[in-house]
């Protein structure tokens, strides 16, 4: 196993819950707070994957996937969304940057793990 | 021959004299010293010319036939200069505002100047006049014959040539002072003089004839008395109907006769003279009729039978030797026939000569192309021969006639003649419904009636009407006989007339101008003559010269259109031999600028813009409302168009302001539901997962365990809080929370909010004690919860590393003040506002909380009547809690 996967979000309980998850199932788990910088973590860390929250300090999860999206050693990095706000039209919205993956909190942990899964064997 | 000789040389003389006179009268006026002739006295002298041949002679005849009944041609003229002083005066008023010549000129003008009722009125008035000229050349004659009978015996054959020469006499001085200038006003300054002069002497002549036939003749005043008591005269007989019939029609021609309106009105320099003329003219009737009676009765006593008694006056003196007396008496006499026929002259000739004779020279030579000078030179020569031919007629009219009627009775058929004027004139003057058909309608019938019912029958049975036609009526027609029209029958022939010619035409006058409708320049002049006292002076001429061609320009551009405009005032400027597209403002020019705009615009509104610009007559408000009569209707459509547009502008505009609000509230909920839903899916996000964890995971540790644990009571106490606070923002969003006002101390809320918020746990605060110890008047509960907010912020987000908090009391403006200051680093300008907004967070970190607080404190505050706002410049992160005064009371 070993893969890795980069999680990006604010709120510390949800960080420790995913990690948590994540860890107990092999999976390399880096963190990251800030949206500012988000794109740079993505670089530098390399992650086979990325959990984005849409509602983070400094930048919108959207802004960050469009970042990706629009570089090519990004492009095709599968990218699982998490959003509080379960309106259709942050799916939407979601969908139309490129997101391979769309979830609306609060998740159970088994779907996590199928999604995290299922996009990194895709 | 000696008599007639010395009589001749008298006449002579006295007329050199008015001659005299009448020069001297006219030079002192141009030299501007008309100051005395102008007085009331000149003028209410000039006034009796009322008292013609016609009195001076036919009042003693009038009483030797008929008794008293010659009173009544002195009341009517009274009873209008006394009980009806404020209608001449709006007449007089009326005459000088609207600049009039005469009477046809007034009914014309009021009419909107219609030049068919001035020619109506004018050949009516000549038809009126002529007879009473020719009665005023027979008296002359008559009593030349009288003083030429008593010397030589009848010479009939000359009476003829007396009257030619007297009426070659008086053309001849008519023509030199009464056109001597062209004067705007119409006024002739040395013809009043002689006039007035005149009516001295024939005032003096009688009063001298009288004392003369009571004192000399008589024996005094009691026995002429006597004898007039016994006299068949002296019996008071009253015939009411003719009475009142004669009463009415002396005051009407008083008002209508051309010549009288030529003195009253024409004349008249000033409006203040008639105050005085109102109780002196009165009086000079009443002196001039105060010996008629005795002068009868002695000329019925001493004459032999079948003598003239219109000629008493003057054959009284001559009978009894005083030879003296009778030459002034026919001095007498011949002032009031020449002062009656000179004025008469200058009216008929004025009308004739403006309503007639130019209007039919200026459309036979091409009217445009004359230059002013020329239109003077032609009215002036048109007036003199106006003059000459009226005389001429009156002379002609004697010759035919052959003076066989009496004398009083062409006077009343003239009276009658011209009294037709009255409804029209009156009407006009206080009737702004009377129109201009009104006005032809009733003259024509009551000329019509006039002249089959009077003037036809007063030459006598056998005359023009046969008297088959009078007894049976034309073609046997019953009802249509001239003395019993509609089979009235019994009626005295001039009370007849006077009713039926009266009555019908007042009604036509009434009748077609309720019916018809007026013109613009009609309703226009209307209110110019109704309302006279409102606005005087609106001429209808401009005067031009102080009008600025380019404003017209601009002005006529707008309405007619640039070229059309442009065109019009370049061939203008043409004719005026000048270059360019301005030509000077002359009358000319305005007039026809006016015509072109009146085309466009209407001829009230054209009136009215020239004026405007023009500024020569002032635009009264009745101008203008006429012009709203025109426009009434236009307006109104337009104004109901208007109305309808801004309805629906008005609407849109609502209708816009409704969905951009809805929209802006749907955004706001939106929003409001997004923020609400990522509150509450984060907490329970941490509690889902980590209960999950805790029931599926195997082999946790108890430190591991205990700490999940943790972490979900932790979140389901933040999300319990969360819904407080949702529910607390709700209630007092919506105003439904009751405040528990109560009184406390300052110092004791702040002490409860700090333990309340943890204490000062790692957070200094300082506090001043002292001067916190304020009584105030608040819900204290709530106002500790905004302090316990604003100190937990400070706990949370002062980003110090020795956080502390210092909370200090003052006052400003009226308001108590709690600032919170911390030593942070304070939040960006931008976020300032932002921060009262619900589910607002600045800060980066995590600190637990919804965004609820700063607006619950908001409300809470907004509640209490104060406020919390942020303090910028503190040096640190800074909050204002005001509190209102009233709500802070002294504690010492």
């Amino acid at each position: 196993m070993g893969k890795h996967v980069l999680l990006i979000e604010d709120e510390p309980n949800i960080i420790e819950a995913i990690s948590f998850i994540l860890s107990r199932d092999g999976w390399k788990v880096d963190t990251h707070s800030n949206g500012q910088t988000a794109v740079a973590a993505v670089h530098e860390k390399r992650p086979d994957l990325v959990i984005l929250d849409v509602m983070l300090p400094g930048r919108s999860g959207f802004d960050i996937l469009k970042t990706l999206r629009a570089e090519a050693a990004t492009a095709e990095l599968p990218v699982l969304m998490l959003t509080a706000r379960g309106q259709t039209k942050d799916r939407e919205m979601a969908e139309k940057m490129g997101a391979s993956r769309f979830m609306t909190k609060p998740f159970s942990n088994a779907e996590v793990l199928d999604a995290v899964r299922a996009l990194v064997a895709g | 021959m000696a008599v007639l000789n010395i009589l001749v040389a008298v006449c002579l003389t006295y007329v050199a004299i008015l001659f005299l006179v009448a020069f001297m009268a006219d030079r002192a006026a141009m030299r501007g010293r008309a100051v005395w002739l102008r007085s009331p006295l000149v003028y209410t002298l000039s006034l009796s010319i009322y008292c013609t041949a016609w009195t001076f002679y036919g009042a003693v005849g009038n009483a030797a036939r008929s008794g008293l009944e010659y009173v009544t041609i002195y009341i009517g003229p009274t009873l209008v200069m006394v009980g009806w002083w404020w209608g001449l005066r709006k007449l007089v008023r009326v005459g000088r505002a609207q600049r009039v010549t005469s009477i046809a000129d007034l009914i014309s003008s009021r009419y909107g100047k219609s030049p068919l009722l001035a020619v109506m009125v004018t050949l009516m008035a000549v038809l009126g006049t002529t007879p009473y000229i020719a009665l005023q050349l027979q008296s002359v004659t008559l009593s030349f014959a009288a003083f030429a009978g008593t010397a030589e015996g009848a010479r009939p054959a000359d009476s003829q040539s007396t009257a030619l020469w007297v009426a070659a006499g008086l053309a001849v001085f008519t023509v030199l002072f009464g056109t001597r200038n062209l004067d705007a006003n119409e006024r002739h300054n040395g013809v009043v003089m002689a006039i007035a002069l005149e009516a001295v002497v024939k005032l003096f002549a009688l009063l001298a004839v009288g004392v003369f036939v009571v004192w000399g003749l008589g024996g005094g005043l009691s026995e002429t008395l006597a004898r007039i008591d016994t006299s068949e005269i002296g019996r008071w007989q009253v015939a009411p109907g003719r009475w009142a019939g004669m009463i009415f029609l002396s005051a009407a021609a008083f008002l209508t006769l051309p010549r009288m309106f030529q003195v009253l009105v024409v004349e008249n320099e000033n409006e203040g003279h008639l105050r005085l003329a109102s109780w002196m003219f009165p009086a000079y009737l009443m002196l001039i009729s105060l010996f008629v009676l005795p002068i009868a009765v002695t000329g019925l006593e001493r004459m032999p039978a079948g003598s003239n008694p219109d000629l008493f006056v003057l054959t009284v003196p001559l009978s009894e030797g005083q030879t003296g007396l009778a030459m002034l008496s026919f001095l007498g006499g011949f002032s009031s026939a020449t002062s009656m026929v000179i004025v008469a002259a200058i009216a008929l000739s004025t009308m004739v000569s403006n309503h007639i004779v130019v209007p039919i020279w200026l459309r036979l030579a091409h009217g445009g192309a004359l230059v002013s000078g020329d239109v003077r030179n032609l009215v002036l020569l048109s007036r003199r021969f106006s003059i000459a031919g009226v005389l001429l007629l009156g002379y002609l009219y004697f010759r035919v006639s052959g003076g066989g009627a009496a004398l009083a009775a062409i006077g009343l058929v003239s009276f009658l003649g011209v009294a037709q004027f009255l409804p029209a004139m009156l009407g006009g003057l206080f009737w702004r419904g009377a129109t201009r058909s009104g006005a032809i309608a009733g003259l024509s019938v009551g000329f019509a009636v006039w002249t089959w019912s009077m003037l036809l029958p007063s030459f006598g049975a056998g005359g023009v009407l046969s008297a088959g036609i009078l007894a049976e009526g034309p073609f046997a027609i019953g009802w249509l006989r001239p003395q019993a029209l509609f089979g009235i029958d019994g009626l005295d022939p001039l009370v007849h007339a006077i009713l039926w010619s009266m009555v019908l035409n007042t009604l036509a006058f009434v009748a077609v101008s309720l019916v018809s409708f007026p013109s613009p320049l009609e309703r226009l002049q209307g209110a110019q003559f109704v309302d006279v006292f409102q606005h005087s002076g609106g001429r209808q001429s401009w005067t031009g010269g102080m009008a600025q061609s380019e404003d017209l320009l601009i002005m006529a551009q707008r309405i007619m259109g640039a070229g059309d405009a442009q065109r019009l005032f370049q061939r203008e400027a043409q004719r005026q031999g000048l270059a360019g597209y301005l030509p000077e403002p002359s009358p000319d020019f305005l007039n026809v600028l006016e015509r072109e705009l009146s085309g466009s615009v209407g001829a009230a509104t054209a009136h009215a813009m020239v004026g405007q610009i023009v500024g020569g007559a002032s635009v009264t408000v009745e101008d203008l409302m006429a012009v709203a009569d025109e426009t009434a209707q236009m307006m109104e459509y337009s104004s109901q168009l208007e109305a309808k547009s801004a309805e629906l502008a008005r609407t849109a505009r609502q209708l816009r302001e409704a969905n951009e609000k809805l929209t802006q509230l749907s955004v706001q909920k939106d929003g409001f539901l997004s923020q609400i839903s990522h509150e509450l899916r984060t907490p329970m996000t941490s509690i889902r997962s980590f209960s999950e964890i805790l029931r599926d995971t195997a082999g946790l540790t108890e430190m591991e365990k205990g700490r999940y644990a943790g972490i979900i009571y932790g979140e389901t106490v933040r999300l319990t809080r969360l819904l407080d606070d949702l529910l607390d923002l709700s209630v007092l969003e919506n105003g439904q929370v009751r405040m528990n006002v109560s009184h406390g101390s300052l110092g004791d809320v702040i002490d409860h909010a700090v333990a309340a918020a943890g204490g000062a746990v790692g957070l200094q605060i300082t506090r001043d004690r002292e001067v916190e110890a304020i009584l105030v008047e608040t819900d204290l509960d709530r106002l500790a919860q905004v302090f316990i907010n604003l100190i937990a912020n400070a706990q949370k987000y002062c980003d110090a590393e020795r956080p502390e908090l210092r909370i200090s009391v003052g006052r400003s403006g009226g308001m108590l003040n709690v600032d919170f200051t911390d030593n942070g680093s304070g939040i960006p300008r931008d976020a300032q506002e932002v921060i009262f907004e619900k589910f607002s967070r600045v800060s980066d970190r995590e600190a637990g909380g919804a965004g609820l607080g700063l607006a619950i404190c908001r409300e809470i505050m907004t509640r209490l009547g104060g406020k919390v706002a942020y303090l910028p410049g503190q040096g640190g992160t800074a909050f204002r809690v005001s509190l209102p005064e009233r709500a802070q009371l002294a504690a010492q």
